[in-house]
Parts: structure tokens; C-alpha cells; sequence
């Protein structure tokens, strides 16, 4: 087995809550990111899943250095990234590039597409003039996009097109590994797919390494080659992407994937969809135990106290779970009429989203 | 439990579909030029049915719903709609408000910005229903599944997580026993996992109290789970009306097919395959293409579609409520999705 590109280990990311003014204390943390060990190898494509505020995009965001971890470390290449400084650090960018999900706030309106796309260039002063503008043409043609709209502006394209804007501006300065945090998930169903197929041969020309988060589950089923799914800011499960989509082991992976409407009314019929109870708790005080204990339909009292660790199962799979699912094994508990459910509901402990919108 | 009274059907008689448009049409000046936001709408709804409407953005979809609520401002709406057998384009404001909410409610894409932030969750379903508000809105909360109604009646939406929101929103389109619900996008804002606890409640309070549902959305999906039947738009027009089985398993648009196609593929023995997206942007409706508005990004384009605009009718003479517009004969139809199509799902 090669040598991994990235290695995340033990990363946690906690956002303080802080109260006052002038003395500033702390009250609370957000647990973003609780936690995580995770390796990419080079020119795979590692998927994450998970719900709103499961840290997904925040652990992103540690791994490319746009935000400081609180305690862990990251390795890229070899090399210990975490605490990076000045001229290193920017040279690090260069290997590290990111897609983002929205094509319509992350352009800048008032610049022209070339001057987007050549950005990069400048920055770290790697051709300029004539240079900088037939490579800009390059990249448009590698993206499909027409080289003559070098002087047009972000809003004369469409959302489509626009993120094949974004992905030329990953792709300048020739980065090892692309982070794509929901790129397809602003656009219509037809553009998502021309958008997918772009990036899977961007990955085969160039040899890169994706980090594909999407909510999408047969999304990134479809891209990835291993998939790792996260519940409130830690890795419940991590498997290869066919084997975890026909074998889940952790409960919750099982319940997130019943809960994906399948275009075939057949199948949809047959299927009986999980119903988790409930919202994600909040992270700001995370339950005990298995973070997944109050949802689970398979809960036991061990879960209550005891933290489950992300370990090989029987498939060699990786999963955070006291009772992981067998094969076959169906979590569909039979349908509850609407007032047993919401008997259920009552029950359940009452851990409101923290009003500061989304977190992953 | 909810009360869930006879409703007053007014002039409405038995053998009547609850709602029925027919040729909408609804036209906006810009400076640009009109934009035929729909062009030539036609559906009818059962009590109980649910219509599935699919699109991209930019398909009519969305306008198509607003201008039966009466809420497709500053545009020209021409064709009927037909609600217990009154014309809704045709009554007054203060009879549409009647109808408004009462009889036929609406849920919006995003809840958060349907629910006035300034007020109380409860209050805003209160103001809904006048009688024994107070009792009757918890009630309705308890019936979508907000835990602890009694206290979450006096939450700000703030205080609600999105999956709340849009269960609120749900009981706030249900505190008038609507005979018809219009669903734009309910779930799109939401994960997946949320996503199945509305759609169920939806299909359970479908259940009970037999509403009609027009369920608005792009993702084919929830359309495969919850729709009797499927229409979809493209360009602002009706391109195929089929069953639901018959929309999945045997459509006979290339529009339809390039749709089905874009999607990562359901069956395990496909997962690796290139996707097929559909070529090409979605048309400008303000300046359409010639004859059929798809040509120039259909794999199939022949001469005619350059220049004819296809009728939305049935192509098999035995199915004569599945509808088409393309000029493609019925045996090529059935031998592409036969042969090209059908093999990549």
C-alpha cells in the first residue's frame, strides 16, 4: 500500500461560545470536529458524508488550513502541516485547492474570468502577460469552457458553468489534492452530472486526489472509491464505497441510506425507509457515549456510557459501533401510527440546533 | 386527534376532478422581451391524488403553482383554473382569499424565510385558525411530530431546526383542512435523513384526511416516492404526463430520458459507468428555439424538430393518458429506451 497523501489524526475543532463584552468568557464549545483519523491515498477519491453541522465542511477546512485545529495533527506528503507558517504555508496552498459549493458567492462579481482564473498565477508569481493569459486559455478549454469569454464577467455565465470557473481556479496551480466541498449540489440535475463527469476526468488527466463532501448520498457513492460517513463531528463508519452502500455496518449509516428516494418506484415500494426520530443533537453538548445512542433503534445500555472506537469489523470495514448491523439485517421497525411516534418523539431528549445556522 | 369536518364541496359535483388547469399561460413583460414563464398548462387532480410536477430551474414549474394561488404578480395569465369547478383567475381578491390557505394551502422551498422571524411559531399557525387557537395549534404540532407542543408553541422559528420549521409550515397548510396541498421543493433545504421524516408525514396526513397534492420538485426521487402521477416541464411547457410506472419504466421524451440518465445509476453493476448528462444549458425563455424548445440539446434531433413544434399527445394510440411532445415515431421511442437507454439504469 502507498504511502498516504493525507493523514488526520486525532484532529478535534471546537468553536468557543463566549458571553460579555468586555470580559469575555467562555460558556460553551461547539464540537465541530471531535476527533477524526483519517488517511487519503494518492489519486483516490475519499467521500464524506453526513447530515448539516456533522463537521464535514469544517474538517475540510482544517485539512486545507483555512482554519486552525485545537488539538491533532495533519500530515500532507509526508509532512507535518498542522502548525504551517508564512512562506511554507503558501507554498503548501499550491498543493492544496479547493472547489466550493456555491458558484454564485465564490466568484467575485466585479472581476473578469480571466483575472479569476488567473489569480493563482499571480499570487505565487508564476507567469504573468501573455503567459498568464495563454495558460488562463488553457485551463478554460481544459474546464469546457470557451477560451473567448476570457473578458466576461462571473454573471454572464450560468450556475453550471460558473463552477467550471471554480474548478479551472482549483486546477491553475496543478494541486495534488482538490477538496470539493458540495460542488454539485447548487445546480440542476442535468449540469450536476456534466459537472461530475468534468471532474472524474480532470482526476484521471492530472492525477489528483479528491476529498469529495457532498449530502448527495448516490452522488458520492458514484464518484468515490472509499467513503467515510460523520455523525456530530466524529467518523461513525469508513468503508469502500460499494461494500458500504451494500453492507453498512454502523446503524446510522444504515438509516441514512434507507432515507435516500431512489428514482424507481418499484424499489421505493419495496424499500421500507428507517425513520430516525428526532433532529441531530447539538454539538454544543454532544451525548454520552455513542454519540448516535438517542436515535439508534439498536441502542443498548452500553452505548449509553461508552464511547464506541472507529475499529475493523468483521469485513476488515472500519465503524464506530457496540452492535454493528449484520448483513441483511433490516432496521425498519414496523410503522407506528402517528401517535405512537410522537409517544416516541416526547421521550426523547430535547437538543434544539444552536441558532448559529450550519456548522459542518 | 385533529376535526376534520365535511368540507363544502360549493358547486363542485361528483365526477369533477377538485382541480383543473387548463392551457395556463402566464407571460411577463421584462425589457428584454416576454418571458413565457409557462406556456399551455394542462392537468387535472383527484381528492387523494398526488400530481408530481418535474423541472430545472427555469422550467415553469414554480410559476405554474404561484399563478394558481394567485400570487404570480405583475405577469398575464390567460387559461382557467378550475377549483370545485370555479374559475380561481376569474374570482375577486376577497374571494380568492377565500379559497387562499383555506382550501388550498401552500409549503414553500425554505422555511426559514416562509416564517416570520418576529413572531411566535404558534402564533402564526394561530392566526391561521381562529377558533380554540391555542389548543387547536398545539394539537396540530403534536400531529407533526414537534416534541413538547406545549412549550414549543411559545418558540420564536429561531428556535426551531430546519426539519421543525418545515413541520411547522406543514401544520400551519393543514390548520384549515386544505382540500389541496402545493408542495414547492418541501424538502430540498433539508437532509436526508429529515427529508424522510417529512415525506412521510406528508404521505401519512395524505392518508387521513385525503388531501390532493401537487408536489413540486426537481429531484426525481421524491417524485418516484410520493406522486401518482408525473408531469414534466420543460421551457415552460408540458413535455410528457404519464403514471408514475410508466414515467420511470417507459417515458417516451428525450427530455424525460436525459433526466433519468444524469442520475448515478440505481443498479450496483453500473455505479462505475460515466454519467450521461443531457448537452447544453436549459433554453432562454425569452427567446426559445424554434419548433421543439429541446432540439438543440437532443441526442435524437431530426429535421422536423427544427421546425414544428410537437403537440403534447398520446403516442401509443392504447395509452391514451400518457402524453408526449416529440416527433419521434412510437417504434423509435420504444427501441431507444428499449435498446439505448433503459440498459444504463
Amino acid at each position: 500500500m502507498s504511502e498516504p497523501l493525507v493523514k488526520v489524526t486525532g484532529v478535534k475543532k471546537y468553536f468557543p461560545i463566549t458571553q460579555g463584552i468586555i470580559f469575555r468568557r467562555e460558556v460553551g464549545r461547539v464540537h465541530a470536529v471531535d476527533g477524526v483519523d483519517l488517511e487519503v491515498l494518492p489519486g483516490e477519491t475519499l467521500g464524506i458524508v453526513g447530515e448539516t453541522g456533522c463537521g464535514k465542511s469544517t474538517l475540510a477546512r482544517l485539512i486545507c488550513r483555512l482554519l486552525p485545529v485545537t488539538e491533532g495533527t495533519i500530515e500532507f506528503d509526508g509532512q507535518d502541516i498542522t502548525n504551517m507558517k508564512g512562506n511554507q504555508l503558501r507554498q503548501l496552498r499550491r498543493e492544496i485547492q479547493m472547489i466550493f459549493q456555491d458558484p454564485y458567492s465564490s466568484l467575485n462579481p466585479r472581476k473578469r474570468v480571466g483575472a479569476i482564473i488567473g489569480d493563482p498565477f499571480e499570487i505565487h508569481g508564476l507567469a504573468d502577460g501573455k503567459e498568464l493569459k495563454k495558460r488562463v486559455e488553457e485551463l478554460m478549454e481544459v474546464v469546457g469552457l470557451n477560451p473567448e469569454h476570457y473578458n466576461r464577467f462571473p454573471a454572464e455565465f450560468s450556475g453550471g458553468q460558473r463552477q467550471r470557473i471554480g474548478v479551472a481556479r482549483a486546477l491553475a496551480l496543478r494541486p495534488k489534492l482538490v477538496i470539493c466541498d458540495e460542488p454539485v449540489s447548487a445546480l440542476d440535475v442535468s449540469i450536476q452530472a456534466q459537472v461530475i463527469n468534468l471532474l472524474e476526468d480532470l482526476q484521471n488527466e492530472f492525477k489528483l486526489t479528491y476529498i469529495f463532501i457532498a449530502h448527495d448520498l448516490s452522488v458520492v457513492r458514484h464518484v468515490s472509491d472509499r467513503v467515510g460517513v460523520m455523525y456530530l463531528g466524529k467518523v461513525v463508519e469508513l468503508a469502500a464505497a460499494s461494500r458500504l452502500y451494500a453492507e453498512p455496518k454502523h446503524p446510522y449509516t444504515g438509516a441514512l441510506l434507507s432515507a435516500i428516494p431512489v428514482p424507481d418506484p418499484d424499489a421505493t415500494k419495496d424499500r421500507e425507509r428507517v425513520i430516525l426520530l428526532g433532529d441531530v443533537p447539538s454539538p454544543i453538548d454532544p451525548p454520552s457515549g455513542c454519540r448516535f445512542h438517542p436515535r439508534c433503534p439498536k441502542a443498548q445500555e452500553r452505548c449509553v456510557h461508552e464511547v464506541p472506537p472507529l475499529e475493523p469489523k468483521a469485513s476488515g470495514d472500519l465503524a464506530a459501533c457496540h452492535f454493528p448491523l449484520e448483513p441483511g439485517e433490516s432496521l425498519a421497525r414496523a410503522k407506528a401510527g402517528i401517535e405512537q411516534e410522537v409517544e416516541l418523539a416526547q421521550q426523547l431528549p430535547e437538543h434544539p440546533l444552536p441558532p448559529t445556522g450550519d456548522l459542518g | 386527534m385533529m376535526h376534520c369536518g365535511p368540507r363544502s364541496r360549493g358547486e363542485w359535483e361528483v365526477g369533477m376532478a377538485l382541480l383543473e388547469v387548463r392551457d395556463l399561460r402566464v407571460h411577463f413583460d421584462t425589457d428584454d422581451g416576454v418571458v413565457k414563464a409557462v406556456d399551455g398548462v394542462n392537468f387535472s387532480l383527484d381528492p387523494g391524488q398526488t400530481l408530481g410536477i418535474v423541472g430545472e430551474s427555469g422550467s415553469g414549474k414554480s410559476v405554474t403553482n404561484l399563478a394558481i394561488m394567485g400570487l404570480a404578480r405583475g405577469g398575464q395569465i390567460t387559461g382557467e383554473v378550475l377549483f370545485e369547478g370555479r374559475d380561481l383567475l376569474k374570482l375577486h381578491t376577497n374571494e380568492l382569499r377565500e379559497i387562499r390557505g383555506k382550501k388550498i394551502a401552500m409549503i414553500f422551498q425554505d422555511p426559514l424565510s416562509s416564517l416570520h422571524p418576529y413572531y411566535k411559531v404558534g402564533s402564526q399557525i394561530e392566526k391561521v385558525s381562529k377558533k380554540d387557537a391555542r389548543d387547536r395549534t398545539i394539537e396540530l404540532l403534536r400531529l407533526v411530530g414537534i416534541p413538547r407542543p406545549e412549550r414549543r408553541v411559545d418558540d420564536y422559528p429561531h428556535q426551531f431546526s430546519g426539519g421543525m420549521r418545515q413541520r411547522a409550515m406543514i401544520a400551519m397548510a393543514l390548520a384549515l383542512d386544505p382540500a389541496v396541498l402545493i408542495a414547492d421543493e418541501p424538502t430540498t433545504a433539508l437532509d436526508v435523513t429529515v427529508q424522510a421524516q417529512v415525506l412521510d408525514l406528508i404521505e401519512r396526513l395524505q392518508e387521513e384526511f385525503g388531501t390532493a397534492i401537487v408536489v413540486i420538485t426537481h429531484d426525481l426521487g421524491v417524485v418516484a416516492d410520493m406522486a401518482d402521477d408525473v408531469l414534466v416541464m420543460y421551457g415552460g411547457k408540458p413535455v410528457e404526463v404519464a403514471d408514475r410506472r410508466t414515467a420511470y419504466y417507459n417515458p417516451h421524451m428525450p427530455y424525460t430520458w436525459g433526466l433519468l440518465q444524469s442520475l448515478p445509476p440505481v443498479a450496483a453493476e453500473h455505479t462505475g459507468d460515466q454519467l450521461r448528462p443531457i448537452k447544453g444549458q436549459p433554453p432562454s425563455l425569452i427567446n426559445l428555439p424554434n419548433g421543439c424548445s429541446f432540439n438543440p440539446r437532443c441526442p435524437y434531433v431530426m429535421e422536423v424538430c427544427t421546425r414544428v413544434e410537437p403537440e403534447l399527445e398520446p403516442a401509443d394510440p392504447a395509452k391514451p393518458s400518457h402524453l408526449s411532445a416529440c416527433h419521434l415515431s412510437l417504434e423509435d421511442k420504444e427501441r431507444i429506451w428499449e435498446q439505448e437507454v433503459a440498459p444504463t439504469r
